[in-house]
């Protein structure tokens, strides 16, 4: 008898094709492990849409699909991962984050136990964030055509009225902040990567900055940019600001925190820190005089405490990002081409 | 960092920069070939070259393991990881090198080919072992830094009775190359490398020593000094070339004493010795062949060999047209001479190995260095 058969019994075993099946086996699974663990009113409705009340304001909407390996890592796994991201792409635009759908693609032959531990810890994220995951949707694919699992999430925001934040809003003069020491979460994936696994007390920065955002906004309405760097990290993050906005960028080296833990294992694996993936850090460009005042914010929160001001924007027809070293050089940050490191996210 | 930050300290930067300004005479130039890609990076990464005065000029030598591979070897390589049953195992920095018709192991692996990229010898120890119904190839690159881990592979794997597991040895060795290019005719078309005195080779001397660079030393006229790869010791071993220079000498200096000694790693140059042995002639990018400049395994090795486990099949292998590296590599022209740099050639889109590889000339000019002029007027704008 499979745990189909008798709805009473916790679920184990692996993923089989009949969990995608449309039939009783997946009906099954949505109770047991995502209705169970997920639940809100909107989601409990149980129509394949869910039906949400119309909020005041401007809407903003994001997706966001996570692919990254090892599932689990220190400091979060793909559920929280799948929340957190969708969250930040939202609360980037300076929107407050509503409400949350999830699409699973799950691999014949997963571990239900596993899939429950992701689901668990995705309801987690979505709890203390305050967003509920209002509709969901599993398909199964055969063994070999996944791996493991991937999670796609959508996110819908409402946008404060007169906040203008644009990648395209940046100007010379202006004042580039982050919120923190760069680089944990892609060194923490990496550091639990097989043929690579070194110990390390990095763990991953992933958390959901919506909450940051929203006292930032409070102190200053008129932030130009917000962007979390995410995949290429912070120099690809400001190159693709420069681009959008028109304008270059003269950084600090030595203004640009990166934890000792970190720094190591960049050097010993020839990655720049610069590149490396964040997933709970933002960069705020503002205007000068406002930067102060942010700054308190940010380091009174507990997603900023490390925030600081690494550089201005300048103008520069070639757009470029330039770091004044501390060695007293300096030095173009170009765009990262190619892959420092895949699956990070 | 503690013992690494100490080295690119900006303060001490600062005053050796003030001493290689007094010291170097401004009535002549001075051609500092850096020998290795990783003080290519360092140069460009932390912005040395702003802090030398103009009549010192830095010639990016071939010291790049990845640039310094001919693309026959490559597209060998492509070969064998095309073969049925193999798992060809690599380190990363080759997958994105372009062969003939830009074919590259990452297109490979695209279409099929199993490739794994590994960052030691001993991850592909362990995937032949975890894969017994395969054959499981190593694609050795590499200075004499790398070459004892391979020779310790083979050493296991013959311990081990591993029978999958074989190596496609592309050792190659650092004194031949510098002799080479300080001796070598210029090129039909190419005016003369000018090099004054070269920057040594860092880690590969903590292997082999500073010794075997004494007969280049002594019979080109050329001095050498060993420098680290931190920007300090970039700057320290430019100040030592100058006063060399000014003093009319012309021998091999030690700046990296925190790690080189003068006889080296006997230990590794023994293993290195067990397993490998010299060439009679072999193909490098940029120099052409080069006698007793490559390694490979010995006949009681045998079975661990590639070459001699495969039969590659000989080809028509050609690089890019117009592709500037074999100048770029033998320090006669620089990135930007090439028609191809920024324009067809990007790290996105290499046409050339030294567009690939971080350590490579081009990628450095193209990632740091790029419209340096540009990015100073942005700097003195901000001043």
């Amino acid at each position: 008898m499979t745990a189909a058969d008798n709805p009473k019994k916790k679920l184990a075993g692996v993923v089989d094709m009949t969990h995608g099946g449309g039939g009783r086996a997946m009906s099954d699974l949505i109770e047991k492990l995502f209705r169970r663990h997920l639940s809100n009113p909107a989601l409990d409705q149980g129509h394949d849409a869910a039906v949400l009340d119309r909020p005041a304001g401007r809407l903003v909407l994001s997706t966001d699909a996570h692919v990254v390996s090892p599932l689990f890592f220190p400091g979060g796994d793909i559920g929280s991962l799948a929340v957190h991201g969708t969250l930040n792409d939202v609360a980037m635009a300076g929107a407050r984050p509503l409400s949350l759908t999830a699409s699973f693609i799950l691999e014949e032959g997963f571990p239900l136990e596993e899939l429950e531990l992701i689901v668990k810890s995705m309801a987690q994220a979505s709890r203390e964030a305050g967003v509920p995951v209002v509709s969901g949707d599993t398909k199964v694919v055969e063994k070999g055509k996944g791996d493991g699992v991937f999670i796609s999430t959508t996110g819908l925001g409402v946008l404060p009225e007169g906040v203008a934040i644009s990648p395209e809003a940046a100007r010379p003069g202006q004042v580039v902040l982050i919120s923190g020491p760069i680089g944990d979460h892609g060194v923490a994936i990496l550091s639990k990567r097989e043929n690579l696994e070194f110990e390390t007390e990095i763990r991953s920065d992933s958390a959901a900055l919506h909450d940051l955002v929203a006292e930032m906004i409070n102190v200053d309405p008129g932030i130009s940019v917000l962007r979390d760097p995410t995949r290429g990290g912070l120099a690809t993050a400001l190159n693709e600001i420069a681009n959008a906005s028109r304008i270059g960028f003269v950084l600090q080296e030595e203004s640009i925190p990166v934890s000792p833990d970190v720094q190591a294992a960049c050097e010993l694996l020839g990655l720049d820190p610069l590149y490396v993936a964040n997933e709970g850090k933002l960069v705020c460009i503002c205007a000068a005089e406002r930067a102060d005042e942010l700054l308190a914010v940010m380091r009174a929160h507990p997603n900023g405490r490390g925030a600081c001001r690494i550089g201005e924007v300048v103008d520069d027809p070639d757009c470029m990002v330039i770091m004044e070293t501390e060695f007293g050089g300096s030095r173009v940050v170009d765009w990262l081409s190619g892959e420092q490191l895949p699956r990070i996210c | 960092m503690k013992y690494i930050r100490e080295f690119r300290d900006g303060k001490l930067a600062r005053k050796l920069a003030g001493a290689i300004a007094r010291e170097a005479d401004p009535a002549r130039r001075y051609h500092f070939m850096e020998f290795c890609g990783g003080h290519t990076h360092a140069i460009f990464r932390y912005g040395v070259q702003d802090l030398v005065p103009d009549n010192v000029e830095y010639v990016h030598g071939p010291g790049c393991p990845v640039c310094v591979l001919p693309v026959r070897r490559l597209d060998d390589a492509i070969e064998l990881a095309l073969t049925e049953n193999v798992i060809l195992c690599t380190y990363g920095d080759m997958m994105r090198v372009p062969g003939t018709k830009q074919q590259s192991l990452i297109k490979a692996k695209a279409g099929g080919a199993d490739i794994r990229m590994i960052y030691s010898t001993q991850d592909a120890l362990k995937i032949a072992r975890d894969h017994p119904e395969r054959q499981v190839v190593f694609f050795a690159i590499g200075f004499e830094t790398t070459t004892p881990p391979t020779a310790v592979a083979i050493k296991q794997a013959h311990a081990a009775g591993l029978r999958n597991f074989s190596v496609f040895c592309n050792h190659v060795l650092t004194p031949p190359a510098i002799a080479h290019i300080v001796n070598a005719p210029a090129q039909p078309g190419e005016d003369p490398v000018r090099i004054d005195g070269f920057l040594g080779p860092s880690h590969v001397s903590s292997v082999i020593g500073w010794a075997p660079y004494e007969p280049a030393a002594r019979d080109f006229g050329k001095p050498v000094v060993i420098a680290g790869f931190e920007p300090l010791d970039v700057m320290q071993s430019t100040l030592m070339l100058v006063r060399q220079i000014n003093d009319g000498r012309h021998e091999v200096e030690n700046q990296y004493t925190r790690v080189v000694t003068r006889e080296g790693n006997r230990k590794a140059q023994s293993l290195v010795d067990e397993v490998l042995e010299l060439r009679e002639t072999f193909e490098w990018r940029g120099l052409g062949s080069v006698p007793h400049s490559a390694l490979r395994i010995r006949d009681i090795f045998a079975e661990f060999d590639a070459e001699r486990r495969f039969a590659v099949s000989p080809k028509q292998s050609r690089e890019v047209k117009s592709c500037e590296c074999p100048s770029v590599l033998r320090g006669v022209k620089k990135p930007t001479d090439c028609k191809l740099f920024g324009t067809v050639c990007t790290p996105e889109n290499p046409m050339g190995a030294c567009m690939v590889s971080s350590e490579g000339a081009c990628a450095a000019y193209w990632t740091y260095g790029r419209k340096r002029e540009a990015s100073r007027a942005v700097r003195d704008a901000v001043a």
